[in-house]
C-alpha cells in the first residue's frame, strides 16, 4: 500500500481537470485592463494578444500559448505579449514586479511537463518574435541569437557554414533555443556533443526585477567567478527570462551512416554497445534503442518497413547506430567490419539488421526514431516519462509497468493500451511511454504515479532524464534530489525571484 | 538464340548513379552544371527495377536463371552496384568511365546495353531499368534500347507479371484516367513508374553475401561504342529567386504599393 502521506496528496491528484489538481497563487495579481493599457505603451498592439477590452481577442486565438501541444495542459492566462527587444523584456518584468503579476516565460510551447502553461492568469511572454541572429563566426563556429530562434531556422543559417546545432530533437522545427536552453534539452545529439552545460559560452537573461544581466560572452574558457548561466540552464524559465544566447556550433559531418539492427533478445543490448563503441570509436553519434512493441507501432502507422519480417522474427528489440565522420570510406570500413564482426560471430548478438545505402534510406531510418512520438500522439493520449536508469534496467523498468497494469487489471483497451519503451542508450535515458487509448483517467493515473517514480528511485535513476520538471513533476522532485538539494534550490530561487513572479509552480514542489 | 521450352529467363537491369533525391541542387560557379560533388545514391526508379527483378525471381524461383545488374560511370559507380547485389542481383557489369566524365547521352546508353547484351552468351530476355532517372530527366533510354534491339517495349509499367512457360509479360501501365494493360512477348524492355513497387532495405547478411559476388569490369572500347556527347550544354542557371512579401500598416499603405506596382482601379 502506499505511505499515507503520498496517498492523501494522490487524492488531489485524482481530479479528472488537471487544473483543478494545480496550486493557487495568493501573493499574485492576475493581469487587469490598467496593466493592459500600460503593456501597451511598452509594445506595438501587434505584439499584445488579450480577452480583455479593449482588446479583446478571442479566447481561440490565445489557444496556441495555452493549450501545450499533446492537448494535456490547459493555460489561463488572458494576456499574452511578444516582446521584440531585450528591453522591451525588461519593461515588462519590471512593470509586473512591481504590480506582482506572475510571467510564464515561452519559447515554442512544445514541452511535455507543462512548464510553459500559466497555471494561474500568469501573463504569458512569448520569444518568438525574437527571432534574429545577431552574429556568426565560421572560424570560431560561435553564434550569437535571440532567444526566440526556431532551432531547424538555426540549423539552416549555419549550414552553408558547414556547422551544425549541437543539439537536434524531433520538436526542431517548433522549439525555441531559448526553451532549449531554458529545458536543458537533451536530444538525439547529446551523446556525441554533450549537454547544453558545455556549448552554452553565453547568456543573456532578464533577472524577475528587470535587470539584464548581460554574459553574452563567446569566450570557451572564462574562469572569473560564479558561472551564473549555468543555474538559467534548465531553470525553466523559474530564475530569469533568457533572451540571447552564445553557443558553440561543431563543424559538420562530412559522412554520416546509420545501421539498424534487429535483436533477438534485450540481454544483447549491453555486449552490443560494448562492440559498437570499441569497433566505431570516435564516430558513433547515436546509439538508440526501441522495443518491439514501439517498432510493431511504427510499422503500423506506415514507418518502415525497413527490415524484412522473417529475418525480423520474435526479435525484442531494436537499435539504431549513427555515425557521424570526417571521411565516407574510412567510416564506411570501420561500419563494414563491425557488420562483419556482427555477422560472423558463433553466437551473433544480432538477427538481422541493415546499413542505409543513400542519403534517403539515413533518413527513413531516422524517420522510424523520431516519428515515435507522434505515433504515440496517434494511438491515444500518452502519459509519459522521461527517466534516466541503468543501461541493464531499461526493459525491466517497461514489464514493471506493464505487469502493474495487467495486475491491476487496467491493460486493454479501455484502459492502457501500450506500454513502450525507446530511448537514448548512449544516455542512459529512456522514454517510457504509457498509452490510455481513450483517454487520461484518473485511476489510470493514480496506478501509474508514484509506482513509476519510486520504480525509478529504487535503481536510483532521474524522474526527469531530459523532459524537465515544469508542472507534471514538481511533486517528483524529491525522489531524485535530496531534502538538502531542494532546500538550496528554494535558497537560490528566493534570492533571484524573491516575489516569486517568475514561472510560479513549476520546478520546486 | 532458340527458344525452347525449358529455358530459363535471364534478366538484365542497367543502373545509375545519380545525385541523391535529398540533396538540394547547386548549379556550379562555371554554369556548364551542377555541383556534383555531393551525396549519390541509385536513381530511385532503377532502384524498383532491380527490386521488381528480385521480386520477379522470388515468384518464379528457379525459372528465373540469372539476374544481371550493368552501369556506365566514374569508378564510385561500383558503389550503386554493391547496393544492387545487395539488394539481390547475382553478378554485375561495370562499364567504367574515367573520374569526371559527364554521363553519357541516352543514345549512347543504349548502344552500350545493346552491346552489352549481344556478348551474353545466354542472352537477355527481360530488361527492366528506369522509366528515367532523377538527374537529367530524359527517359530515353528504355525506348530507344527496344528500338534498337527491335524487342517490344512495356514503358511507365506499375505490374509486371511474368509466364516463363509462355515467355510472355503481362504489363500494366498508369495512363490518364485508368490503367493499360499490354501483353508483350519476350524478350521485353520494361521501365518501371513509381508504384511498381517500394524497394526493400539491403539486409546485413545480403550485404555481406554482395561482396563476394562477381563484377566485371569493361570499357567503352571493349564493347565497341562511342559515348562522345552529341550535344551540347551552353549554359546551365537557378531559378529566379522568389522575392519576398512585406506587410503593410494599414489599407493607405496598401494601396500605394499596388499602385507603385502598377495595379490601377478601373470602373466597370
Amino acid at each position: 500500500m502506499l505511505p499515507l502521506r503520498l496517498a492523501t496528496r494522490h487524492s488531489l491528484f485524482r481530479s479528472r481537470r488537471w487544473v483543478q489538481s494545480i496550486p493557487s497563487f495568493p501573493h499574485l495579481n492576475t493581469v487587469t485592463e490598467q496593466d493592459l493599457a500600460h503593456f501597451s505603451k511598452i509594445l506595438p498592439p501587434t505584439s499584445i494578444l488579450s480577452t480583455l477590452p479593449p482588446r479583446a481577442t478571442p479566447t481561440d486565438d490565445l489557444a496556441t500559448y495555452n493549450v501545450d501541444w499533446m492537448g494535456k495542459y490547459h493555460g489561463q492566462a488572458n494576456t499574452v505579449l511578444r516582446p521584440r527587444t531585450t528591453q522591451q523584456v525588461s519593461e515588462i518584468i519590471k512593470y509586473c514586479a512591481s504590480q506582482r503579476i506572475g510571467i510564464v516565460p515561452q519559447g515554442g510551447n512544445t514541452g511535455l511537463v507543462g512548464g510553459s502553461i500559466s497555471l494561474q492568469k500568469e501573463v504569458v511572454l512569448n520569444l518568438g518574435a525574437m527571432n534574429n541572429v545577431r552574429s556568426f563566426d565560421p572560424v570560431s563556429g560561435i553564434l550569437v541569437a535571440d532567444a526566440g530562434c526556431i532551432l531547424e531556422s538555426l540549423s539552416n543559417y549555419i549550414a552553408p557554414y558547414n556547422h551544425v546545432m549541437p543539439i537536434d530533437l524531433g520538436a526542431k522545427g517548433s522549439c525555441q533555443i531559448g526553451g532549449n536552453i531554458s529545458t536543458n534539452a537533451g536530444g538525439l545529439r547529446l551523446l556525441r556533443y554533450g549537454s547544453l552545460h558545455g556549448t552554452v559560452l553565453g547568456l543573456e537573461v532578464v533577472l524577475p526585477d528587470g535587470t539584464i544581466l548581460d554574459q553574452l560572452s563567446t569566450l570557451r574558457k572564462d574562469n572569473t567567478g560564479y558561472d551564473l548561466k549555468q543555474l538559467f540552464i534548465g531553470g525553466e524559465g523559474t530564475l530569469g527570462v533568457v533572451t540571447g544566447v552564445s553557443i558553440l556550433t561543431p563543424p559538420a559531418p562530412q559522412a554520416s551512416n546509420n545501421i539498424f539492427l534487429a535483436l533477438p533478445h534485450f540481454k544483447n543490448i549491453l555486449p552490443l554497445f560494448q562492440v559498437v563503441k570499441r569497433q566505431l570509436g570516435e564516430i558513433m553519434s547515436a546509439f538508440e534503442y526501441i522495443d518491439r512493441t514501439a517498432y510493431d507501432m511504427a510499422l503500423e502507422h506506415g514507418l518502415g518497413p525497413i527490415l524484412d519480417v522473417d529475418e525480423v522474427g520474435d526479435a525484442q528489440c531494436f537499435v539504431l547506430v549513427e555515425t557521424s565522420g570526417g571521411n565516407q570510406d574510412h567510416d564506411l570500413e570501420k561500419l563494414n567490419n563491425l557488420l562483419e564482426h556482427l555477422m560472423s560471430a558463433d553466437e551473433p548478438l544480432i538477427y538481422t539488421g541493415t546499413l542505409s545505402q543513400s542519403p534517403s534510406q539515413f533518413a527513413s531510418i531516422w524517420a522510424l526514431r523520431e516519428g515515435l512520438t507522434e505515433c504515440v500522439q496517434k494511438e491515444g493520449k500518452p502519459y509519459k516519462y522521461d527517466v534516466s536508469v541503468p543501461l541493464a534496467n531499461f526493459q525491466s523498468v517497461v514489464d514493471a509497468v506493464r505487469e502493474r497494469m495487467i495486475s491491476k487489471g487496467l491493460y486493454g483497451d479501455d484502459g492502457i493500451s501500450k506500454v513502450m519503451g525507446y530511448g537514448h542508450i548512449g544516455d542512459g535515458n529512456l522514454h517510457l511511454n504509457v498509452i490510455a487509448k481513450h483517454g487520461y483517467r484518473p485511476e489510470l493515473e493514480a496506478a501509474l504515479e508514484p509506482f513509476i517514480y519510486e520504480l525509478v528511485a529504487s535503481h536510483k535513476g532521474s524522474v526527469s532524464a531530459e523532459h524537465g520538471i515544469g508542472a507534471m513533476k514538481a511533486h517528483a522532485l524529491h525522489y531524485s534530489k535530496s531534502d538538502v538539494s531542494i532546500e538550496w534550490m528554494r535558497k537560490i530561487k528566493q534570492v533571484f525571484d524573491p516575489l516569486n513572479i517568475m514561472n510560479p509552480g513549476k520546478v520546486l514542489p | 538464340m532458340r527458344p525452347s521450352a525449358v529455358r530459363l529467363l535471364h534478366i538484365l537491369v542497367p543502373v545509375k548513379r545519380a545525385v541523391d533525391y535529398a540533396v538540394k541542387i547547386r548549379v556550379n560557379p562555371d554554369q556548364t552544371g551542377i555541383d556534383l560533388n555531393v551525396k549519390h545514391s541509385m536513381n530511385p526508379f532503377d532502384e524498383i527495377a532491380v527490386e521488381e527483378a528480385v521480386r520477379i525471381r522470388e515468384r518464379l524461383k528457379d525459372a528465373v536463371k540469372s539476374i544481371k545488374v550493368v552501369t556506365i560511370g566514374p569508378p564510385k559507380s561500383a558503389e550503386t552496384l554493391r547496393t544492387a547485389l545487395a539488394m539481390g542481383a547475382d553478378s554485375a557489369i561495370h562499364v567504367e568511365l574515367p573520374e569526371s566524365t559527364p554521363s553519357p547521352e541516352p543514345l549512347g546508353v543504349a548502344k552500350t546495353l545493346k552491346a552489352i547484351i549481344e556478348r551474353q552468351k545466354e542472352g537477355v530476355d527481360i530488361v527492366i531499368m528506369g522509366k528515367q532517372a532523377i538527374d537529367d530527366d530524359a527517359g530515353q533510354t528504355g525506348q530507344m534500347l527496344a528500338g534498337l534491339m527491335g524487342w517490344a517495349q512495356a514503358t511507365f509499367a506499375s505490374k509486371v507479371v511474368v509466364d516463363a512457360e509462355k515467355k510472355v509479360a503481362h504489363i500494366t501501365r498508369e495512363i490518364d484516367g485508368g490503367l493499360e494493360e499490354l501483353r508483350c512477348k519476350l524478350p521485353v524492355v520494361v521501365t518501371t513508374d513509381l508504384r511498381l513497387n517500394e524497394p526493400r532495405y539491403a539486409s546485413l547478411p545480403n550485404i555481406m553475401k554482395a561482396k563476394k559476388k562477381p563484377t566485371e569490369k569493361l570499357t567503352p572500347a571493349d564493347l565497341g561504342v562511342d559515348l562522345t556527347h552529341r550535344l551540347e550544354t551552353i549554359k546551365v542557371t537557378e531559378p529566379p529567386k522568389r522575392v519576398g512579401g512585406a506587410k503593410v500598416e494599414n489599407v493607405d499603405q496598401l494601396l500605394a504599393k499596388l499602385k507603385e506596382a502598377g495595379f490601377t482601379t478601373r470602373r466597370a
